[in-house]
């Protein structure tokens, strides 16, 4: 810092401008530091404003207004042979069985019209929900069992007040007749709002309250670890080549340029790639997570090369001279001190290449990712779609009650990335220790 | 520089003065003095070195005896590291860089098509001018040659050649508790007589160290000489340094170096004492460099 005496010894001019030039240097400092706090402020802060729209719009779809019916099995109606084959049971008209439940509640409702819109409080899923549980357990047969079924979308967005009950009955999606047997079936604690696990473990579905991420999720983990299967041990050989083993000469400048090239080209026309030489000239299945992860690859490729080279780069030329300079081998000085030191930059590369894969849409489009598809997948060849497709989708269906599952499967891909940044940290940490 | 020059004097004083002139002009390139030795560990004729135009090394005859501290001096840039790195064929790495001329190493040309590096840097191993021991821990440093040249059957081989190898480089006694911690964490001077203990490690035939304590303290280079002294008995070194006290202290023979010429060669006191090349003279009294 000054020394006043040190400067007075040197004349005692230039240490007062020094000491008159202060004023004006502490001032900007402070100005540069608070341009740097107000930068990571509004940063902080549309990150805030982000999640809680995300989160306040899709917090209720992780509950599910849910009816309790008492269902009468009837043995004749199930299985009237007192077989108790799986396939009777199987076959056996369960949603009948609902409807009379329904019926019964509501003995008065008697008009065409009106049965249809009572049959219409329970989802689709319920006839389901009593398979199950029947088959689960035919002893069952013959007596009345109390379950709870989900709720058609209509009665949740209503409970959740998403729907309006006021104004002019023709505008409304709820008739008033309806809102009477909802309020009457609340009064009798026949609706309740529970927890909806059909969304963490059910497929796709046109029904907004059978609609679950599950089968989204399952693509996406599944692509990703094709993809990352094939652009991590890929993209480190070919940096780790390109960097320690190549010569350098008007090939391999090519091959820099080209690569540099690719990371900048749409995802899409990978997704277009994908389509012409993946389905078209090998003859993979469509909309399967292997075909999403080789497109995925390509795009993700780039990104991992760059990242390890410049991580490469980074290492000292000195630990190279020290492993030649007794006798290793290029590839032996590569393997047990570059790599290992270039490792956690080209797992930060990995990460930021595998973050884009997670959240690419355009090219799943091209190679038929965007499908309907019902079923979880078990595999890599299972038609899938992925989470962005899965929100893309639900974005663009007309239920009011996909609104909240569209943000709740932005929390839900939100949620795997952090996942996947948290492993990425953690691993980095443990190479980093090594040391 | 006059720190240098004193010590100079003090050594200078100590032994017969001989006032006589240097007898060799400022403008003859080639070189005076003694070149070969009876019975040399390598032997280079006639060597070049490009750096794509650049000649760097030009027509170097030099022997490197056996058991002998050869040093080599001269203003920077003159090329002493250059011709160093030619000795273990480290200047391979180095792209634009050519070399011609012969080397022989025991006899054998190490530049001959046939040969591989990778035994050659075995037989002739490398300390930096900088401290480079790798980021592991201090026993991984010492072990990875013995290691992968497959030295070693047994872990308890293994452990016998790293205790030896760290003696060796008087920096057992330092260490022993801790040969599990990162090399990186020790001092300068420890660092360097790792990397010494490293290359000991291998038992090669020539120990090749450029600058190895131009990044020392006083006390650390003093340990490090003593080492150098003590390595003699068992290899040939070859040592680059800038400090010409260095020199006359731990070498045997000296060669003075001036932009890709070899000057002068002799044994390090006649050198010193009584150049015979006037550009010899010059860079020791300090009128150069
Ligand atoms: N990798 C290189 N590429 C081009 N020129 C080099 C390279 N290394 C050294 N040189 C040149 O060769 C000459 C000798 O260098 P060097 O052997 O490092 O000198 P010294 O070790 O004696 O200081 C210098 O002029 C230097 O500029
Ligand atoms: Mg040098």
């Amino acid at each position: 810092m000054t020394n006043p005496t040190k400067a007075s010894t040197e004349g005692a001019s230039s240490f007062a401008r020094v000491q008159a030039g202060m004023a004006r240097r502490r001032a900007a400092e402070r100005r540069f530091k608070l341009l740097g706090r107000a930068a990571v402020g509004i940063g902080l802060l549309f990150l805030a404003v982000l999640l809680t729209s995300i989160v306040s719009r899709g917090y209720t779809a992780f509950w599910q207004t849910e009816m309790r019916l008492d269902v009468v099995l009837v043995a004749d109606e199930i299985d009237p042979e007192g077989t108790r084959l799986v396939d009777t049971l199987h076959k056996a008209d369960y949603s009948a069985l609902i409807k009379q439940s329904l019926r019964d509640m509501f003995p008065e409702v008697s008009s065409r019209r009106d049965r249809f819109a009572l049959y219409g409080l329970v989802s689709n899923g319920a006839a389901f929900d009593l398979r199950d549980r029947v088959m689960a357990d035919p002893s069952l047969i013959g007596t009345t069992v109390s379950l709870w079924v989900p709720a058609d979308d209509d009665v949740d967005m209503l409970m959740k007040g998403h729907i309006d009950r006021e104004g002019p009955e023709a505008d409304r999606r709820i008739k008033d007749t309806t809102l009477g047997w909802i309020d009457q079936l609340e009064a009798d604690g026949r609706l309740a709002l529970r927890f909806n696990t059909a969304f963490f473990t059910k497929g796709d579905s046109r029904d907004p309250e059978l609609a679950g991420i599950r089968g989204a999720l399952m693509g996406t983990i599944f692509t990703l670890v094709v993809t990352l299967a094939l652009s991590f041990p890929l993209g480190v050989a070919a940096a780790v080549y390109l960097e320690e083993f190549a010569p350098k000469n008007r090939w391999t400048d090519l091959i820099e340029v080209n690569i540099n090239n690719l990371a900048a080209v749409p995802s899409i026309v990978f997704g277009l790639l994908g389509l012409a030489v993946f389905i078209n000239v090998f003859g993979l299945p469509r909309s399967a997570p292997l075909l999403g992860g080789l497109v995925l690859t390509l795009m993700t490729l780039p990104t991992i090369i760059i990242a390890s080279r410049a991580a490469l780069k980074s290492v000292p030329p000195s630990i190279r001279d020290a492993a030649l300079g007794i006798g290793a081998s290029p590839m032996q000085a590569t393997l047990f001190h570059v790599i290992p030191l270039a490792l956690p930059g080209m797992l930060t590369g990995t990460i930021i290449g595998m973050a884009q894969a997670l959240g690419e849409t355009a090219p799943l489009l091209m190679i038929g990712m965007v499908a309907f598809i019902a079923d979880v997948p078990q595999g890599v060849f299972d038609p899938a779609t992925a989470l962005p497709v899965q929100i893309y989708l639900w974005a663009d269906s007309p239920e009011r009650a996909f609104v909240e599952r569209t943000s709740a499967a932005i929390m839900v891909l939100l949620a795997f990335l952090a996942l996947m940044n948290l492993v990425a940290v953690l691993l980095r940490k443990r190479f980093e220790r090594r040391w | 520089m006059s720190t240098q020059g004193q010590a100079m004097a003090f050594k200078l004083d100590a032994e017969p003065v001989d006032t006589q002139k240097p007898t060799v002009g400022r403008d003859v390139r080639e070189t005076v003095g003694e070149v070969r030795v009876a019975d040399p560990r390598v032997r280079c004729t006639d060597v070049n070195v490009h750096y794509g135009d650049k000649h760097a090394i030009k027509n170097i005859s030099l022997d490197v005896g056996k058991g002998e501290v050869l040093a080599m001096i001269g203003p920077s840039g003159c090329g002493k590291s250059t011709f160093l790195r030619c000795l273990n064929r480290m200047n391979d790495t180095v792209r634009e860089c050519r070399v011609t001329g012969e080397i022989l190493l025991d006899g054998e040309d190490i530049n001959a098509s046939h040969i591989d590096v990778v035994p050659l840097r075995a037989r002739v191993a490398m300390v930096f001018q900088k401290p480079n021991p790798f980021p592991k821990s201090i026993y991984e440093n010492v072990a990875f040659g013995p290691r992968i040249h497959g030295l070693c059957n047994s872990k308890s081989d293994l452990d016998v050649v790293v205790e030896s190898s760290l003696r060796k480089a008087n920096l057992w006694d330092e260490v022993k508790d801790r040969l599990d911690d990162v090399g990186t964490g020790l001092s300068g001077g420890q660092q360097q007589r790792l990397c010494i203990a490293r290359a000991i490690a291998i038992e090669p035939e020539v120990i090749l160290m450029d600058e190895p304590c131009s990044a020392l303290d006083p006390i650390s280079t003093a340990k490090v000489e003593q080492l150098i002294e003590e390595l003699r008995q068992q290899f040939s070194i070859v040592i680059v340094t800038h400090s010409m006290q260095q020199a006359a202290r731990v070498s045997q023979r000296t060669a003075y170096f001036h932009m890709g010429d070899l000057i002068e060669v002799s044994e390090t006191d006649r050198l010193f004492i009584k150049p015979r090349h006037q550009l010899t003279e010059d860079y020791i009294t300090g009128r150069f460099g």
